[in-house]
């Protein structure tokens, strides 16, 4: 097995961020959109009120042009994992791939089926049919999601499994606990429910506008108490779902969650950090006295206890530091990176043993290594380290990327609240400063749910498939340039396409619903 | 009712149903290539209209389709997946730019404020319908001709070309099959716009388009079939595993399968029966007959690229790598798993029907269009 060219790593990292962070501009919206459609169009099918009909086909055209762009950005997606990451693609092919078809079977072709009624079907399917077409349509963009955040998931926490040394890849062996993977249920609510945010604030900020404008305000109300009652319960959602994850985090990447909380030393009873800036002066060491130099923060508001409450449901739960987790804790039963990476190296050693032992037909022999290979495994991927640290993600980038998302979802919530309680008392016209607000919280929901993913990407480096395969290891065999030309491509037509997707958004806002959107 | 299948049997019936996927893929090609004929067939503004949105009722379920066949290769046999387009790199992202900017065309090229203007959109649609025909075509070819790729005893493959896959476009077999797949589609697409528009120009331009694009299609498909079953190809012995070239291997897959061989002639019948009535007998309905006969045909292809002891993706560098169903499949329990998956397929294939007969029951005409019920 050979490890890639650094170079060629960091460009073959830099082109998926760049394609999957261009795609997930447009997937919240079609997620959250989506169903908002749905639920007007059931109030124009059960009304009758062709005012609701129209609402429904201006936000529908709206979905139409984001969808779009959507498919063009997600396409690359699904093959990038073969084209950039083909050790990869084959060391868990056999669990990854089956998500994947998945997805494809039962949630794109009922999306690609469906989206056609709903725009050509008006005048040629009866009032039911395109209705069940749209709620179709919001519930395959969903199950898209859902096969897509499983396979994400098992990359963060790869359970029902098994390496297979001939084929010297993970085999599955139950496709249930892939599926039901608590990693992967908990990042998948979090994650659309995201979407559905995402989707009510940008409804809401364009209803703000009009209402700002003084244009088709019936309509704009309208719109924005379905979007921000949608949004509201939605934003709760994520909040519960958080916890979730952040919880599964303590349990399968603490790394992740060392680095989300900036903390280098762990202890009992540790403190939530609610608002904080780093201390560039912290270092990584084993020098147990030079840890203590420094505070992990120049400043923080803290609520005690609060984030072993959070992650080991106790209040007085040890939370391992960075610090702990690579140079071991004994007091606490930490293992160092430095003896995983032992444990690491013996697995990787005893899977070339047992190839050569099988090609010379030492049956026994081979049968001790697959043992040996088997007992270590859980450690395969830190045997390719040549230092411990290698194991620590950025941690600024993914300490200020957390809290940012948090700090932005908790203001949803409060934000959200007022605009129903502002439409309920019928103020909502007048609080010219709250509708001002609406419209650049749009770019704020979307910054959130890019920082959510910054937080689980990131933060789970230096791993492709956590604990088991670093990134290093998981490159495809080509040449860097070959990757940097495409990644310029993709950086240019992306966003050419993205120029025209918002062009063509903003004058279809400005044309408004009186001309259907067209 | 899967778990019981032996493995081999599993990796037979994936690779059917990577081969129906393949020829419904073909099949619906019929997207790419009417996307190449917007100025040949449509000489007005709305003639292109009602031509783009003939196309865009069906334009996802090509796509799609692509999609699933990639990921249900990926899930079946991922060693194929690994090889090819993490080595063949160049001619998978040339397909995926083409599709890429075909996402987005159907919905922006009538849109105001649409920044580069209806024409750019329409060349999208045409660089999709070039690149995706000859590049998929020549990259399928390629089962039968070899690629230069290694594979190591970790599995891990390397491509041994610099112009990763573009290479294959330079054999004389793979170009032949991709412009027979391009000029195919173009005759596909024409067909299908004679089944759903009503308009005496369409009509006209797209019979013509039939008979001018039917010409190199039999040229090239059949310079392709001499080429295939004159050479050499690649066989694994059933012992041994071990892979050889083996002469006239593709006509002696042909022959030992007679069902196959079947499908093959039967399929190549109709699709020169359908575009003979189009183009003479003034049948609209043709696209149903040759539709079904561009299925049969790349179904068998697919069948006897990888059936009957025969390597699926050969590799011409070092014949042991080259990779069969057995050698590069999901384990017994990922595939028995995703068989009960493949159980929705008929479901979905019902549900996609459905759709497409509510659509398609009148065709699109210039009332339509004045009415403004057109969508793009």
């Amino acid at each position: 097995m050979t490890e890639a060219d650094i170079s060629l790593v960091d460009w073959s990292r830099a082109q998926f961020a760049l394609t999957a962070m261009y795609h997930w501009i447009f997937v919240p919206l079609t997620l959250g959109l989506a169903f908002i459609v749905a639920i007007m169009e059931t109030i124009y099918v059960r009304t009758g009120n062709e005012e609701w009909k129209r609402l429904t086909k201006f936000w529908m055209t709206l979905f139409g042009i984001n969808f779009a762009i959507g498919v063009a950005t997600g396409i690359i997606l699904e093959f990038e994992f073969g084209t950039n990451w083909s050790n990869y693609s084959w060391l868990v092919g056999d669990i990854f791939g089956a998500p994947l078809a998945v997805e494809g079977i039962m949630a794109f072709f009922l999306e690609s089926t469906f989206i056609a009624v709903m725009f050509f079907g008006w005048n040629k399917v009866s009032k039911k049919f395109h209705l069940v077409s749209t709620w179709l349509v919001a519930i395959g963009s969903n199950l898209s999601a859902l096969w897509i955040l499983v396979a994400n998931g098992w990359m963060q926490s790869p359970v029902g499994m098994r390496f297979n040394p001939d084929t010297a890849r993970s085999e599955m062996e139950n496709f249930w606990d892939v599926l039901f993977s608590p990693v992967a249920i908990n990042k998948f609510l979090h994650t659309i429910s995201s979407g559905y945010v995402v989707g009510s604030l940008f409804v809401v900020g364009i209803s703000a506008w009009y209402i700002l404008k003084g244009r088709h305000i019936l309509f704009a109300k309208r719109s924005m108490i379905i979007a921000a009652i949608f949004g509201l319960i939605s934003s709760i959602f994520i909040a519960l779902t958080g916890d979730g994850s952040a919880y599964q985090v303590g349990k399968v990447q603490p790394m992740k969650l060392a680095a989300m909380e900036g903390l280098y030393e762990g202890e009992e009873g540790t403190d939530l950090v609610v608002f904080g800036i780093m201390n560039g002066g912290k270092q990584i060491t084993p020098d147990k006295e030079k840890q203590k130099e420094n505070d992990d923060y120049l400043f923080a508001i803290k609520i005690p206890k609060m984030l072993s409450l959070l992650t080991a449901r106790d209040a007085n739960a040890f939370v391992p530091g960075i610090n702990d987790l690579l140079y071991g804790n004994e007091e606490y039963g930490i293992e160092s990176t430095e003896s995983k990476m032992a444990k690491g190296k013996i697995a990787i050693k005893a899977l070339y043993d047992y190839k050569e032992a099988k090609k010379n037909g030492d049956l026994v022999a081979a049968e001790d290594y697959r043992k040996t290979l088997e007992e270590n495994y859980s450690y395969f991927g830190y045997g390719f380290f040549e230092t411990p640290e290698e194991a620590v993600p950025p941690i600024n980038l993914t300490f200020y990327s957390f809290h940012i998302m948090v700090g932005l979802g908790f203001f949803f919530i409060g934000f959200l609240m007022l605009i129903i309680w502002l439409n309920l008392k019928n103020k909502i016209e007048k609080q010219k400063l709250i509708l001002r607000l609406a419209v650049p919280t749009i770019f704020l929901g979307y910054l959130a749910s890019m920082l959510g993913w910054i937080v689980a990407e990131v933060g789970r480096q230096p791993w492709a498939i956590q604990d088991i395969l670093p990134v290093k290891m998981a490159t495809s065999h080509i040449s860097t340039s070959s990757v940097q030309i495409t990644f310029w491509l993709f950086a240019a037509l992306f966003t050419v396409l993205l120029i025209a997707e918002v062009s063509i958004m903003l004058r279809q806002i400005k044309i408004g619903p009186k001309e259907g959107g067209q | 009712m899967f778990e019981t299948l032996s493995h081999l049997a599993l990796q037979q019936y994936w690779w059917v149903i990577i081969s129906l996927l393949g020829a419904i893929l073909a099949f619906l090609m019929f997207v790419q290539g009417g996307q190449t004929l917007l100025y040949q067939i449509g000489k007005t503004e709305d003639q292109r209209t009602m031509m783009v949105n003939s196309l865009g009722k069906k334009w996802e379920l090509t796509f799609t389709t692509l999609v699933t066949f990639g990921g249900a290769f990926f899930a079946s046999f991922p060693l194929f997946y690994s090889t090819s387009f993490g080595g063949a790199y160049w001619v998978w992202m040339l397909i995926l730019f083409g599709f890429i900017i075909q996402a987005v065309s159907y919905e922006y090229r009538k849109k105001q404020s649409n920044v580069f203007g209806a024409k750019t959109f329409e060349t999208f649609l045409f660089i999709n319908g070039l690149l995706a025909t000859v590049l998929i075509g020549a990259a399928i070819s390629t089962f039968f001709t070899g690629s230069a790729f290694s594979v190591n005893d970790f599995n891990q493959s390397r491509w041994e070309e610099p112009g990763y896959g573009l290479e294959a476009a330079l054999n004389i077999q793979n170009l032949s099959f991709g412009l027979a797949v391009f000029f195919l589609t173009r005759v596909t697409g024409s067909l299908f716009f004679l089944l759903t528009i009503n308009e005496e120009t369409v009509i006209k331009n797209s019979v013509k388009q039939i008979k001018i694009n039917a010409v190199p299609f039999v040229i090239f498909f059949l310079l392709f079939v001499g080429l295939l079953l004159s050479s050499e190809g690649y066989a694994v012995n059933p012992d041994t595993k071990l892979v050889s070239l083996e002469a006239g291997k593709y006509l002696n897959n042909f022959l030992e399968m007679p069902l196959v061989l079947a499908f093959f002639l039967i399929g190549v019948l109709m699709v020169l029966f359908g575009i003979f009535v189009a183009a003479y007998k003034g049948k609209t309905k043709a696209f149903w007959i040759v539709s079904p006969g561009v299925i049969l045909v790349v179904f068998s292809l697919f069948l006897i690229a990888g059936f009957n002891n025969t390597s699926f993706y050969p590799s011409s560098f070092d014949l042991q790598s080259s990779l069969t169903i057995e050698n590069s499949s999901s384990s017994h329990y990922t595939l028995t798993a995703m068989s009960y998956v493949s159980l929705f397929i008929p479901f979905v294939i019902a549900y996609i029907w459905v759709v497409w007969k509510a659509l398609t029951k009148k065709k699109i005409d210039k009332q339509e269009l004045d009415e403004g019920e057109l969508k793009y």
